[in-house]
Order: structure tokens, then sequence, then C-alpha cells
């Protein structure tokens, strides 16, 4: 599986409150850090997997902790349609 | 108690109205009746300086709204001013005016999203609506150039007493158009449509069945489409917050640079609007009269004051208050914990049964 921003989403360094930000259609999801470096790898050739353990490895966190969180981060977002999943 | 104290947060979003001028006349037009003229228009200079300083108060979305903002022919330069000073541009457009080759260009100049309104899905009752023959089929050929270029699309679409059992096939139309997300909102009675609240008014029963058809479509259609639905607050037993609160969240650029708290704001009597040309943004938004007027909960009548919903609601909307109880101050008349509620249930008795589209009256320039 691999993320992929789409068009129109995008993110952005939120210089006034100091805080990365997505931007979207009518939407401003703050990101907090965790949010962002998941973000930030997506590139849309990077699979969740290989985008998990090099979070695992940043993070000192097991694969299996950080495995589910992400998806679940990701699948949250696709079903806003602020990421698309491709096979 | 209310508590005045609170520092005010900086504006997430901005609406610039780079226009009045359109080629369509929809009668749900919520423009003022007294529309602004060209010559008093901001230049695309004026409107670059306006974005920097935006963006340095806060500001991250820009929606270019009019009027038709296409209707300007230097469009794509202010895209790309909105853009440069680091703001995310968004397009409210009804696509009469673009072009496959102006959908390039602004493009180009970064346009990050767009928003396509369509006044109908058929062509015969979307260009009756809209006003302009051959409309439908153009806004169609724009939305094909929209997908071709892979902009974001989203399509907007208004719904009325006349179209609301369309809302199925605005949705398979979205998908059809390779729309992400789909905003449908029930008219607001400000500006030009309230002048034709009893023409448009839906009644009871159509709300319910689009909440039905809503409900359904989401569950049916996700992670394809998104669906925004505003259903109209008439109905409702409790107003809505006004956009986060009024000076809470974000602010509106008049085509001539006034800047407003809400687009409706200027139907306010009495209410005075600085203007970017005299005055910089930072100061209207902190400190000018207009947005102090209903900000927090300090200016609140009961029974707001000692509302447990007052930080919830904010007293609801300003210019509905006005609209249907003469007053911008009074609580909003669709809650039910106010008096002002019996002359808007009167008024809905009364308009239920309305008259036809025939009698709305067309919005125009000088009009
Ligand atoms: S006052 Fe009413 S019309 Fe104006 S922004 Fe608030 S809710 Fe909308
Ligand atoms: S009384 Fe005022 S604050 Fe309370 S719910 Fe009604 S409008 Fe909102």
């Amino acid at each position: 599986m691999i993320p992929v921003l789409p068009p129109g989403v995008r993110l952005h360094w939120d210089a006034v409150r100091g805080s990365h930000v997505l931007l979207a259609p009518e939407r401003v999801l703050m990101l907090d850090e965790v949010g962002h470096a998941i973000l930030s790898r997506v590139d849309g050739t990077t699979p969740v997997d290989v985008l998990v353990s090099g979070l695992a490895a940043d993070f000192a966190a097991p694969v299996e902790e950080v495995g589910p969180d992400v998806t679940e981060f990701l699948t949250g977002l696709a079903r806003e349609r602020l990421v698309d999943l491709h096979a | 108690m209310p508590d005045g104290s609170r520092p005010v947060p900086p504006p997430i979003a901005m609406l610039a109205e780079l226009t009045h001028r359109c080629p369509l006349s929809c009668p749900y037009c919520s423009n003022p009746v007294d529309l602004a003229r060209r010559e008093a228009e901001l230049t695309a200079g004026q409107w670059a300086d306006v974005f920097r300083q935006a963006v340095a108060l806060g500001v991250l979305q820009v929606h270019l709204s009019g009027g038709e903002p296409a209707s300007r022919r230097d469009l794509e330069e202010i895209v790309a001013a909105a853009r440069d000073a680091g703001l995310y541009a968004n397009l409210i457009t009804s696509g009469i005016g673009l072009t496959p080759e102006r959908i390039a260009a602004l493009v180009a100049a970064g346009m990050d999203h767009v928003q396509l309104s369509v006044q109908g899905t058929r062509a015969e009752t979307a260009d009756r609506v809209g006003g302009y023959k051959g409309g439908f089929a153009r806004k169609m050929a724009v939305a094909e150039a929209i997908a071709a270029a892979g902009v974001a699309l989203t399509l907007n679409a208004v719904m009325h007493r006349h179209n609301l059992a369309e809302l199925p096939e605005v949705f398979d139309l979205a998908e059809r158009l390779g729309a992400r997300r789909v905003e449908v909102a029930c008219v607001q009675f400000q500006g030009w449509a309230l002048e034709n609240r009893a023409v448009l008014q839906p009644t009871r029963a159509q709300v319910d069945e689009a909440k039905r058809l809503v409900a359904e479509a989401r569950a049916a259609r996700q992670g394809r489409l998104v669906i925004d639905f505003v259903p109209p607050d008439y109905y409702a037993d409790l107003p809505k917050a006004c956009m986060g609160g009024w000076g809470a969240t974000g602010l509106n650029i008049a085509p001539d640079g006034a800047v407003l708290p809400c687009h409706a704001a200027q139907t306010i009597p009495g209410m005075r609007f600085a203007n970017v040309r005299d005055v910089p943004l930072a100061e209207i938004w902190y400190r000018g009269p207009a947005f102090a007027a209903f900000r927090g909960t300090d200016w609140m009548p009961e029974p707001c004051r000692s509302c447990d919903r007052r930080e919830v609601d904010f007293g609801g909307c300003r210019c509905q208050a006005l609209a249907v109880l003469g007053d911008a101050s009074a609580p909003d008349p669709v809650c039910r914990r106010t008096p002002g509620r019996a002359k808007l249930d009167a008024l809905l008795a009364a308009e239920g049964n309305g008259p036809g589209l025939e009698v709305a009256r067309w919005r125009r320039i000088g009009g």
C-alpha cells in the first residue's frame, strides 16, 4: 500500500502559530510531531511498511507499535479523501 | 460570566471577493443588493499587498470569490500573488469565463483547488435558475478541463425548494466529473436571497428527505466522495455558530477593499467598515469596531448571556437576527430558548406554500 497526498492537499509550515499544518479543500489540520513525521514521508512512492520502519527507527519504537498507529492515521485521512492509498 | 479579556486568535481563512460582476443572475445570490462597480475594485497589486498582510496575520487559506472571479482578466495574476504570499489558493467559480487555456494558466499560477458551483444537474433547470442560456453546457466543459489539468475539484450546489429533489443527481454528477468533494448548502437568506425568501424556502418535508438522502449517499460513497451538507437552520431548534464566532476565525474583503467580519455584515445598519486602502489589516482584525461589535460574549443580551451554549453557538447568526427580527444584536431567531422563535415560526408557516420561481427577483447590477 502506497500513500499519496492527492491534488489540493499539501503540507505547510504555519509560522504565525509555530505549527506544521495540512492544507486541504476547506480544511486546515494542525499536525503534531508524529502526524507531521508520517505525512512528510508520504512522497507517492514509499510504501507504508517502509515508512513504518523508518519512523520506528527515528522514534526508537517497535515496528509492532508504530505500524497500527500509522495505518489508523492514514486510513482515517483516506476516509476524508485527504490521503489516497494506492495498491 | 462572559469573559471579555480572552485574547483574540489570528484568523485562519479569508474570503476575497474580487468583483461583484457575474454573468449569471441566481436569485439566491448572497451578494449585497447594492453591488460594487468595476471602477471601485482593488487592483491585482493591491490584492498582493493584502495577501502578504493576511499571511503575516495568520491567514492560511484564501477563497477567491465574487461575483464571478473569472470576470477579472487579471485573475491569474491574483492567484499567483496569493501563492507567492504563502496562501492556499481556492477558487470559487461558476466556471463561466474560464477556458482550458485560462485553467492551464491558473494551474501554472499555483491554484490549489477549485469549487465549481452548479445551479442544477440538468441543462434546462440549471440554466433557468442561473438565468443564463447555455451556461450548463459551458460549465460541464470547464469541469472536464479542470479534471484534465489534475486540479482538485469540489462541486458546490445550492439547494432550494425547486431543486432539492435532484440531490442524488448532484452526487452522481460530482463523481462523473471527478470531484472528490461536494458541498451542498441550502440557500441562506441574505442579500438577494433574502428578497426571494418566500420563493426559495424549502419545506420541512423536503429538508428531512434531503437529510435522509445525504446520509444514504455518505454511506454508499464513502472513500470516493466527501459530502458536506449544511441543512437550513430554520427547521433546527438551536442555532449554528457563526463561523466559529464573529471575528474569531475568518474575515472577508469586499471588492472595494472594505473588510467585513462576515459576507452579509454590510446589511447591518450603522456598522462601519475600515478599508485595506487606509488601515493595516492587523489593526482592523484586532481593533476594528465592526470586528469588536459581536466578538466573544460581552455584547450578548439575555438569555444568551447566562446560557450554557453561549460559547458553543455564540448566539448564532447576527445577519439572520437582523433579517428576521430587524435587530442584529438579538439572539438568532432559530433558537427555541428565545422569544424571537415565534416570529420565525410565523414566517415559515406563511411561506411554506410560497410562490413559484416565476416571481423571483433576478440579480442584476443596478437592478
Ligand atoms: S453572521 Fe451569519 S451570515 Fe454572517 S458569517 Fe455569521 S453565520 Fe454567517
Ligand atoms: S439562548 Fe443564545 S446562546 Fe443560548 S442557545 Fe439560544 S442563541 Fe445560543
